[in-house]
Protein backbone atom coordinates (compact mmCIF):
# COMPACT_ATOMS: atom_id res chain seq x y z
CA UNK A 1 0.00 0.00 0.00
CA UNK A 2 3.23 2.28 0.58
CA UNK A 3 4.21 1.59 -2.80
CA UNK A 4 0.90 2.93 -3.98
CA UNK A 5 1.05 5.88 -2.05
CA UNK A 6 3.98 6.97 -3.38
CA UNK A 7 3.27 6.07 -6.85
CA UNK A 8 -0.19 8.30 -6.62
CA UNK A 9 2.47 10.85 -4.94
CA UNK A 10 4.94 10.66 -8.18
CA UNK A 11 2.37 10.78 -10.87
CA UNK A 12 0.47 13.54 -10.21
CA UNK A 13 3.00 15.56 -8.82
CA UNK A 14 4.36 14.93 -12.52
CA UNK A 15 0.89 16.01 -13.83
CA UNK A 16 1.22 19.01 -11.69
CA UNK A 17 4.56 19.69 -13.09
CA UNK A 18 4.07 19.20 -16.71
CA UNK A 19 0.18 19.82 -17.28
CA UNK A 20 0.44 23.35 -19.48
CA UNK A 21 -2.38 25.03 -20.97
CA UNK A 22 -4.26 23.92 -17.83
CA UNK A 23 -8.11 22.12 -17.78
CA UNK A 24 -8.46 20.01 -21.01
CA UNK A 25 -4.77 19.71 -22.38
CA UNK A 26 -4.16 18.02 -18.97
CA UNK A 27 -6.45 15.24 -19.84
CA UNK A 28 -4.60 13.47 -22.55
CA UNK A 29 -1.43 13.35 -19.90
CA UNK A 30 -4.13 12.51 -17.08
CA UNK A 31 -5.30 9.46 -19.55
CA UNK A 32 -1.41 8.40 -19.92
CA UNK A 33 -0.94 7.86 -16.71
CA UNK A 34 -3.70 6.99 -14.93
CA UNK A 35 -5.13 4.52 -17.19
CA UNK A 36 -2.57 2.83 -19.84
CA UNK A 37 0.41 3.17 -17.24
CA UNK A 38 -0.99 2.51 -14.17
CA UNK A 39 -4.04 0.82 -15.19
CA UNK A 40 -5.74 2.64 -11.76
CA UNK A 41 -8.99 3.31 -13.76
CA UNK A 42 -10.86 1.82 -17.37
CA UNK A 43 -11.08 4.10 -20.13
CA UNK A 44 -15.13 4.07 -19.15
CA UNK A 45 -14.56 4.78 -15.82
CA UNK A 46 -12.13 7.58 -17.17
CA UNK A 47 -14.96 8.60 -19.23
CA UNK A 48 -17.01 9.20 -16.09
CA UNK A 49 -14.75 11.41 -13.95
CA UNK A 50 -14.62 13.72 -17.47
CA UNK A 51 -18.14 13.59 -17.44
CA UNK A 52 -18.23 14.30 -13.19
CA UNK A 53 -15.75 17.20 -13.68
CA UNK A 54 -17.57 18.84 -16.05
CA UNK A 55 -20.69 18.71 -14.03
CA UNK A 56 -19.12 19.50 -10.50
CA UNK A 57 -17.07 23.25 -9.40
CA UNK A 58 -13.52 22.70 -9.79
CA UNK A 59 -10.47 22.10 -12.11
CA UNK A 60 -10.36 19.01 -14.12
CA UNK A 61 -6.54 18.38 -12.50
CA UNK A 62 -7.91 18.34 -8.88
CA UNK A 63 -11.02 16.24 -9.44
CA UNK A 64 -9.42 13.62 -10.89
CA UNK A 65 -6.59 13.46 -8.60
CA UNK A 66 -9.43 13.24 -5.83
CA UNK A 67 -10.96 10.55 -7.79
CA UNK A 68 -8.45 8.58 -8.68
CA UNK A 69 -6.56 8.86 -5.26
CA UNK A 70 -9.77 7.43 -3.62
CA UNK A 71 -10.19 4.92 -6.36
CA UNK A 72 -7.26 3.20 -6.98
CA UNK A 73 -6.48 2.81 -2.67
CA UNK A 74 -10.22 0.64 -2.79
CA UNK A 75 -9.23 -1.05 -5.67
CA UNK A 76 -6.05 -2.50 -4.05
CA UNK A 77 -8.40 -3.69 -1.11
CA UNK A 78 -7.95 -0.33 1.15
CA UNK A 79 -10.45 0.36 3.38
CA UNK A 80 -12.13 3.80 2.82
CA UNK A 81 -10.30 5.84 5.17
CA UNK A 82 -7.26 4.87 3.46
CA UNK A 83 -8.95 5.80 0.27
CA UNK A 84 -9.89 9.54 1.72
CA UNK A 85 -5.80 9.19 2.31
CA UNK A 86 -5.41 8.19 -0.81
CA UNK A 87 -7.49 11.54 -2.30
CA UNK A 88 -5.32 13.64 -0.28
CA UNK A 89 -2.03 12.64 -1.54
CA UNK A 90 -2.84 12.78 -5.00
CA UNK A 91 -4.71 16.44 -4.62
CA UNK A 92 -1.81 17.65 -2.73
CA UNK A 93 1.03 16.35 -5.28
CA UNK A 94 -0.80 18.03 -8.49
CA UNK A 95 -0.88 21.32 -7.05
CA UNK A 96 2.67 20.94 -5.12
CA UNK A 97 4.65 21.79 -8.68
CA UNK A 98 2.09 24.97 -8.82
CA UNK A 99 3.24 25.79 -5.40
CA UNK A 100 7.03 25.84 -6.07
CA UNK A 101 7.07 27.04 -9.38
CA UNK A 102 4.11 30.13 -8.65
CA UNK A 103 6.39 31.76 -5.85
CA UNK A 104 9.69 31.24 -7.42
CA UNK A 105 7.94 33.15 -10.57
CA UNK A 106 6.00 35.30 -8.56
CA UNK A 107 9.01 36.42 -6.42
CA UNK A 108 11.14 37.03 -8.90
CA UNK A 109 8.41 39.04 -11.18
CA UNK A 110 8.19 41.44 -7.74
CA UNK A 111 11.81 42.11 -7.58
CA UNK A 112 12.37 42.67 -11.35
CA UNK A 113 8.98 44.18 -12.22
CA UNK A 114 10.58 47.58 -13.24
CA UNK A 115 13.55 46.11 -15.34
CA UNK A 116 13.34 47.33 -18.99
CA UNK A 117 13.32 43.77 -20.35
CA UNK A 118 10.75 42.33 -17.74
CA UNK A 119 8.73 45.52 -19.14
CA UNK A 120 8.83 44.61 -22.53
CA UNK A 121 8.27 40.71 -22.44
CA UNK A 122 4.71 42.14 -20.24
CA UNK A 123 4.61 44.45 -23.24
CA UNK A 124 4.21 41.55 -25.60
CA UNK A 125 2.33 39.18 -23.11
CA UNK A 126 -0.47 41.62 -21.68
CA UNK A 127 -2.41 41.86 -25.71
CA UNK A 128 -1.61 38.23 -26.07
CA UNK A 129 -3.54 37.20 -22.95
CA UNK A 130 -6.38 39.11 -24.20
CA UNK A 131 -6.42 36.67 -26.98
CA UNK A 132 -6.28 33.76 -25.09
CA UNK A 133 -9.31 34.43 -22.78
CA UNK A 134 -11.42 34.96 -26.19
CA UNK A 135 -9.92 31.76 -27.33
CA UNK A 136 -10.89 30.17 -24.60
CA UNK A 137 -14.67 31.32 -24.96
CA UNK A 138 -14.30 30.44 -28.72
CA UNK A 139 -13.43 27.05 -27.75
CA UNK A 140 -15.94 26.29 -25.60
CA UNK A 141 -18.69 27.94 -27.73
CA UNK A 142 -19.16 23.60 -29.18
CA UNK A 143 -22.25 21.17 -28.68
CA UNK A 144 -20.83 19.93 -25.60
CA UNK A 145 -22.14 22.77 -24.26
CA UNK A 146 -24.80 24.61 -26.54
CA UNK A 147 -26.05 21.37 -28.00
CA UNK A 148 -26.65 21.12 -31.34
CA UNK A 149 -29.44 22.03 -33.99
CA UNK A 150 -29.40 18.56 -35.32
CA UNK A 151 -29.19 16.69 -32.20
CA UNK A 152 -31.35 19.29 -30.29
CA UNK A 153 -32.93 21.96 -31.58
CA UNK A 154 -34.68 23.49 -28.31
CA UNK A 155 -31.29 23.00 -26.44
CA UNK A 156 -29.59 25.07 -29.11
CA UNK A 157 -31.97 28.04 -29.21
CA UNK A 158 -32.30 27.79 -24.74
CA UNK A 159 -28.55 27.84 -24.92
CA UNK A 160 -27.82 30.60 -26.89
CA UNK A 161 -31.02 32.92 -25.25
CA UNK A 162 -28.98 31.68 -21.71
CA UNK A 163 -25.71 32.99 -23.29
CA UNK A 164 -26.65 36.21 -24.39
CA UNK A 165 -28.64 36.95 -20.71
CA UNK A 166 -26.20 35.69 -18.89
CA UNK A 167 -23.25 38.17 -21.38
CA UNK A 168 -25.86 41.21 -20.73
CA UNK A 169 -26.46 40.76 -17.03
CA UNK A 170 -22.65 40.48 -16.75
CA UNK A 171 -21.43 43.10 -18.51
CA UNK A 172 -23.52 45.66 -18.62
CA UNK A 173 -25.43 45.38 -15.05
CA UNK A 174 -22.77 44.15 -13.23
CA UNK A 175 -24.74 41.37 -11.93
CA UNK A 176 -22.27 38.85 -10.21
CA UNK A 177 -21.15 35.78 -11.85
CA UNK A 178 -22.31 33.28 -9.04
CA UNK A 179 -25.99 34.59 -9.76
CA UNK A 180 -25.53 34.61 -13.40
CA UNK A 181 -24.56 30.90 -12.84
CA UNK A 182 -26.64 30.23 -9.83
CA UNK A 183 -30.04 31.64 -12.29
CA UNK A 184 -28.44 29.79 -15.32
CA UNK A 185 -28.85 26.51 -13.30
CA UNK A 186 -32.43 27.37 -11.88
CA UNK A 187 -33.76 28.14 -15.35
CA UNK A 188 -32.09 25.08 -17.03
CA UNK A 189 -33.98 22.75 -14.18
CA UNK A 190 -37.37 24.20 -14.93
CA UNK A 191 -37.08 24.48 -18.90
CA UNK A 192 -35.28 20.96 -19.71
CA UNK B 1 -5.52 36.13 10.97
CA UNK B 2 -8.50 37.27 9.81
CA UNK B 3 -7.29 38.57 6.56
CA UNK B 4 -5.95 34.92 5.71
CA UNK B 5 -9.81 33.46 6.46
CA UNK B 6 -10.58 35.97 4.35
CA UNK B 7 -9.10 34.72 1.61
CA UNK B 8 -9.29 31.06 2.11
CA UNK B 9 -13.68 31.75 2.15
CA UNK B 10 -13.04 33.95 -1.10
CA UNK B 11 -11.22 31.59 -3.02
CA UNK B 12 -13.43 28.60 -1.63
CA UNK B 13 -16.61 30.27 -2.67
CA UNK B 14 -14.71 30.87 -6.23
CA UNK B 15 -13.87 27.38 -6.28
CA UNK B 16 -17.25 25.97 -5.68
CA UNK B 17 -18.64 28.10 -8.65
CA UNK B 18 -15.76 27.44 -10.87
CA UNK B 19 -17.60 25.16 -13.41
CA UNK B 20 -15.89 23.97 -16.60
CA UNK B 21 -12.05 24.81 -15.66
CA UNK B 22 -9.60 27.62 -14.88
CA UNK B 23 -10.95 30.39 -17.72
CA UNK B 24 -14.52 30.19 -15.70
CA UNK B 25 -12.36 31.56 -12.73
CA UNK B 26 -11.20 34.61 -14.38
CA UNK B 27 -14.50 36.79 -13.99
CA UNK B 28 -15.22 35.51 -10.54
CA UNK B 29 -11.53 36.57 -9.48
CA UNK B 30 -11.62 40.01 -11.35
CA UNK B 31 -15.39 40.71 -9.85
CA UNK B 32 -14.03 39.83 -6.01
CA UNK B 33 -10.54 41.47 -5.98
CA UNK B 34 -10.39 43.89 -8.82
CA UNK B 35 -14.13 45.22 -8.66
CA UNK B 36 -15.11 44.37 -5.01
CA UNK B 37 -12.28 44.49 -2.83
CA UNK B 38 -9.83 46.83 -5.25
CA UNK B 39 -6.84 44.90 -3.47
CA UNK B 40 -5.69 44.45 -7.45
CA UNK B 41 -5.38 46.56 -9.82
CA UNK B 42 -6.40 46.10 -13.16
CA UNK B 43 -3.48 46.06 -15.23
CA UNK B 44 -1.75 43.73 -12.47
CA UNK B 45 -4.65 41.42 -13.06
CA UNK B 46 -3.44 40.91 -17.01
CA UNK B 47 -0.03 40.52 -14.90
CA UNK B 48 -1.73 37.63 -13.18
CA UNK B 49 -3.11 36.05 -16.03
CA UNK B 50 -0.18 36.19 -17.86
CA UNK B 51 1.91 34.67 -15.09
CA UNK B 52 -0.64 32.21 -14.38
CA UNK B 53 -0.62 30.69 -17.87
CA UNK B 54 2.70 30.53 -18.70
CA UNK B 55 3.75 28.24 -15.42
CA UNK B 56 2.88 24.76 -15.77
CA UNK B 57 0.60 23.10 -13.51
CA UNK B 58 -3.28 24.09 -12.99
CA UNK B 59 -4.42 27.23 -14.22
CA UNK B 60 -7.29 28.04 -11.23
CA UNK B 61 -4.62 26.99 -8.82
CA UNK B 62 -1.83 29.07 -10.06
CA UNK B 63 -4.46 31.86 -10.53
CA UNK B 64 -4.64 31.61 -6.50
CA UNK B 65 -1.63 31.05 -5.62
CA UNK B 66 -0.37 34.36 -6.75
CA UNK B 67 -2.88 36.74 -5.58
CA UNK B 68 -2.29 34.61 -2.00
CA UNK B 69 1.41 35.58 -2.79
CA UNK B 70 0.66 39.02 -3.53
CA UNK B 71 -1.57 39.95 -0.88
CA UNK B 72 -0.35 37.76 1.94
CA UNK B 73 2.82 36.25 1.26
CA UNK B 74 3.14 32.07 1.29
CA UNK B 75 0.92 32.31 3.72
CA UNK B 76 -1.82 33.98 2.08
CA UNK B 77 -0.61 31.50 -0.89
CA UNK B 78 -1.28 28.64 1.46
CA UNK B 79 -4.74 30.15 2.40
CA UNK B 80 -5.93 30.55 -1.51
CA UNK B 81 -4.60 27.47 -2.70
CA UNK B 82 -5.94 25.37 0.08
CA UNK B 83 -9.87 27.47 -0.45
CA UNK B 84 -9.63 26.60 -4.20
CA UNK B 85 -9.12 23.12 -3.63
CA UNK B 86 -10.86 21.94 -0.88
CA UNK B 87 -15.12 22.16 -2.74
CA UNK B 88 -13.73 20.33 -5.40
CA UNK B 89 -12.08 17.79 -2.89
CA UNK B 90 -14.96 17.53 -0.94
CA UNK B 91 -17.37 17.18 -3.32
CA UNK B 92 -15.49 14.62 -5.33
CA UNK B 93 -14.74 12.48 -2.58
CA UNK B 94 -18.87 12.88 -1.93
CA UNK B 95 -19.88 11.63 -5.01
CA UNK B 96 -17.06 8.44 -4.79
CA UNK B 97 -17.92 7.78 -1.69
CA UNK B 98 -21.84 7.95 -2.08
CA UNK B 99 -23.14 9.39 -5.28
CA UNK B 100 -21.64 6.88 -7.81
CA UNK B 101 -24.31 7.57 -9.93
CA UNK B 102 -24.17 11.59 -9.80
CA UNK B 103 -23.48 12.38 -13.46
CA UNK B 104 -26.94 10.29 -14.54
CA UNK B 105 -28.72 12.07 -12.23
CA UNK B 106 -31.89 13.89 -14.12
CA UNK B 107 -31.92 17.03 -11.91
CA UNK B 108 -27.72 17.35 -12.33
CA UNK B 109 -27.96 16.40 -16.08
CA UNK B 110 -30.91 19.66 -16.11
CA UNK B 111 -29.21 22.20 -14.05
CA UNK B 112 -25.87 21.32 -15.93
CA UNK B 113 -27.42 22.28 -19.55
CA UNK B 114 -28.21 25.77 -17.98
CA UNK B 115 -25.20 26.58 -16.72
CA UNK B 116 -23.01 25.61 -19.60
CA UNK B 117 -23.85 28.62 -22.04
CA UNK B 118 -23.97 31.03 -19.32
CA UNK B 119 -20.25 30.25 -18.22
CA UNK B 120 -18.89 30.46 -21.80
CA UNK B 121 -20.52 34.12 -21.19
CA UNK B 122 -19.12 34.68 -18.34
CA UNK B 123 -15.66 34.36 -19.73
CA UNK B 124 -16.19 36.01 -22.78
CA UNK B 125 -17.69 39.19 -21.25
CA UNK B 126 -14.72 40.52 -19.47
CA UNK B 127 -12.36 40.28 -22.48
CA UNK B 128 -13.63 43.24 -24.06
CA UNK B 129 -13.08 45.21 -20.24
CA UNK B 130 -9.48 43.49 -20.38
CA UNK B 131 -9.07 44.96 -23.85
CA UNK B 132 -8.75 48.54 -22.17
CA UNK B 133 -7.10 47.06 -19.53
CA UNK B 134 -4.16 45.40 -21.76
CA UNK B 135 -3.73 48.89 -23.17
CA UNK B 136 -4.73 47.79 -26.77
CA UNK B 137 -4.64 50.04 -29.20
CA UNK B 138 -4.78 50.39 -33.10
CA UNK B 139 -1.24 49.04 -33.57
CA UNK B 140 -0.88 46.46 -31.17
CA UNK B 141 -4.68 45.18 -31.43
CA UNK B 142 -3.73 42.69 -34.10
CA UNK B 143 -1.94 40.65 -31.31
CA UNK B 144 -5.10 39.10 -29.94
CA UNK B 145 -6.60 38.63 -32.88
CA UNK B 146 -3.56 36.58 -34.10
CA UNK B 147 -3.62 34.63 -31.02
CA UNK B 148 -7.10 34.19 -30.88
CA UNK B 149 -6.77 32.47 -34.42
CA UNK B 150 -3.92 30.47 -33.64
CA UNK B 151 -5.50 28.93 -30.47
CA UNK B 152 -9.08 28.34 -31.83
CA UNK B 153 -8.89 27.55 -35.41
CA UNK B 154 -5.55 26.14 -35.52
CA UNK B 155 -5.54 24.33 -32.35
CA UNK B 156 -2.07 25.90 -31.32
CA UNK B 157 -1.34 25.31 -28.00
CA UNK B 158 -1.61 28.24 -25.89
CA UNK B 159 1.99 27.76 -24.49
CA UNK B 160 3.92 27.95 -27.71
CA UNK B 161 1.20 31.16 -28.21
CA UNK B 162 1.99 32.95 -24.81
CA UNK B 163 6.15 32.14 -25.46
CA UNK B 164 5.55 33.82 -28.71
CA UNK B 165 3.86 37.31 -27.26
CA UNK B 166 6.84 37.49 -24.84
CA UNK B 167 9.92 37.02 -27.33
CA UNK B 168 7.70 39.23 -29.17
CA UNK B 169 7.79 41.88 -26.30
CA UNK B 170 11.26 41.65 -25.74
CA UNK B 171 12.35 42.01 -29.30
CA UNK B 172 10.07 44.81 -29.83
CA UNK B 173 11.72 46.44 -26.53
CA UNK B 174 15.23 45.90 -27.49
CA UNK B 175 14.50 47.52 -30.81
CA UNK B 176 12.74 50.61 -29.45
CA UNK B 177 15.55 50.62 -26.82
CA UNK B 178 18.27 50.90 -29.27
CA UNK B 179 16.69 53.25 -31.32
CA UNK B 180 16.26 55.93 -28.67
CA UNK B 181 20.04 54.96 -27.55
CA UNK B 182 21.12 55.91 -30.87
CA UNK B 183 18.80 59.20 -30.99
CA UNK B 184 20.56 60.78 -27.97
CA UNK B 185 24.14 60.01 -29.17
Amino acid sequence: MLTLFLQLFYTFFKIGLFGFGGGYAMISMIQGEVVTKHAWLDSHEFTDIIAISQMTPGPIGINSATYVGYMSVLEHGGPVWMGVLGSAVATFAVVLPSFILMLTVSRLLMRYKTHPVVESVFMGLRPTVVGLIASAALVLMNADNFGSIDGDAFQFYASVVIFALAFVATYWFKVHPIMVIVAAGVVGFLIY
Amino acid sequence: MKLYFELLWIFAKIGLFTIGGGYAMVPLIEREFVDNKRWISKEDFIDLLAVAQSVPGILAINMAIFVGYRLKGIKGAVATAFGTAFPSFAIILAIALFFTNFKDNEAVIKVFKGIRPAVVALIAAPCLQMAKSARLTWRNAIIPVIATVLIWLMAVSPIYVIIAGGVGGYLYGAVFRKKKGGSQC
